[in-house]
């Protein structure tokens, strides 16, 4: 591939504020009209996996947001000076790194959920939003519109991701957070009265038909249609 | 008789799709047509053969705790199991390097099938995934090398099953929302129910 196309510059006027216009929507249009899940299909590889609760999941949103902050702002930095030819191997050195330091900040304050999570963490390494936008908007941008870019599209994972494992956890263990929500709803309908959970949920078929339905009802509102 | 059952469980019980979501992007973007989702696939099962049992070989005799042993008494307490990440991803963006130079020189024919997904394998979560959970489980070698293969097999059954659905979804009507997307990740649902079945067969 050709170097042009990857350094053709968005133009920012020198004294553009902080928060302009411009980069607030870096931000805010990743989170429903161009979202990475649900209208880019991108990512959807790891973070199924660990919606089964709400507490995981969190810890997840976190560590990507944490890791799709970073990476972009350091490649670009490093745009310039990354030869085409070897550029996925530098990216995928830079995400790896990132990811080693959230596993292991998770080992030492927070080993359970390291345990729970295994290989998932890792799996971010992987994970085709990071990589995606690395190539496709941090090889050619400036470091803070890139770090922007990325918070944004982390955040429109992170809210997808968190209402799946909203809607497996109360369905599937009847609680949210860890709170039993159903028995404490039961109780006020009196002894006999139980809501009952199901165990599908918890199965990854759950993560698949609740994530088809939120794909439904989002791209049912946004219009989009795909073909 | 182990192996072979651990072959089976790799392929039907923990079906890299069903079971473990992996490997789900390029699962639904490349499962449109049945020819290229039988390359990718093909390609997904020799990498995942070859990578498994590589970063077994890396893992024993470097990453684990006193794996360096072999190398001086000294280095017995040494644990790089840190260094998993990046030398996992490492050793499959090098050997999928290598796989294509390979394919490119002796069989021009199938380079040019599978084109693109080649390099993209580099970046595809059932491979790296096959690697940690070989970690993980500490399988041995010949276990590990099963196990790759096995799992790769599974991938492929799945995304070339998928791909023959969603050849035939194209004479049917779907609600807009729901198209592309939406559909299939309720089709994957749904076979995954199916695959669900082989959980009670006990191996």
């Amino acid at each position: 591939m050709s170097t042009e196309t990857l350094e053709k510059e968005v133009v920012v006027k020198p004294t553009e504020p902080i928060f302009s216009k411009r980069r607030k929507k870096l931000v805010t249009d990743p989170l429903v009209d161009d979202n990475p899940v649900t209208v880019q299909v991108l990512g959807i590889c790891s973070a199924l996996a660990v919606t089964t609760q709400m507490k995981p999941t969190l810890v997840m949103a976190i560590s990507v947001i944490f890791v799709m902050a970073l990476s972009n702002f350091v490649i670009s930095l490093m745009r310039n000076t990354i030869p085409a030819r070897v550029r996925i191997i530098v990216q995928l050195a830079v995400v790896a790194t990132l990811v080693t330091l959230v596993s292991e900040v998770l080992k030492a304050f927070a080993y359970d959920m390291y345990k729970e999570l295994s290989v998932f963490i890792g799996l971010i390494i992987t994970n085709c939003i990071v990589m995606g936008r690395l190539e496709a908007f941090a090889m050619g941008n400036k470091p803070y519109d890139s770090m922007l870019d990325g918070l944004g599209s982390a955040l429109g994972y992170s809210w997808i991701i968190l209402t799946v494992a909203f809607f497996r956890e109360l369905w599937g263990s009847g609680a949210v957070f860890g709170i039993p929500v159903f028995d404490y709803v039961s109780s006020l309908f009196g002894p006999d009265f139980k809501l009952a959970t199901n165990g599908l949920m918890v199965t990854p078929v759950g993560a698949f038909i609740i994530l088809g339905l939120i794909v439904w009802v989002q791209r049912t509102k946004t219009g989009y249609v795909e073909y | 008789m182990e192996l072979f059952s651990l072959g089976i469980r790799s392929i039907f019980i923990d079906n890299m799709i069903f079971a473990y979501f992996l490997g789900m992007c390029s699962f639904l973007a490349v499962s449109k047509k049945v020819s290229t989702a039988v390359g990718l696939g093909a390609a997904v099962v020799f990498v995942l053969g070859v990578t498994v049992p590589f970063n077994w070989i890396l893992n024993e005799f470097v990453l684990k705790e006193g794996a360096l042993t072999w190398v001086s008494a000294s280095m017995a307490t040494i644990d790089l199991s840190f260094l998993r990440f990046i030398m996992f991803i490492a050793i499959i963006a090098g050997i999928v390097q290598l796989v294509e130079m390979v394919v490119e020189k002796f069989s021009p024919a199938l380079y040019g099938q599978l084109g693109i997904f080649l390099p993209l394998i580099a970046v595809n979560c059932a491979i790296l995934g096959g690697g940690l959970f070989m970690a993980q489980r500490d399988y041995t070698l010949s276990e590990s090398a099963v196990y790759g293969f096995g799992s790769g097999l599974g991938f492929m059954l799945a995304i070339v099953l998928l791909a023959a659905i969603r050849e035939r979804l194209k004479y049917s009507q779907v609600p807009n929302g729901l198209k592309g997307l939406g559909i299939t990740m309720l089709l994957t649902g749904l076979m995954g129910i199916a695959f669900m079945s082989f959980m009670g067969i006990n191996l």
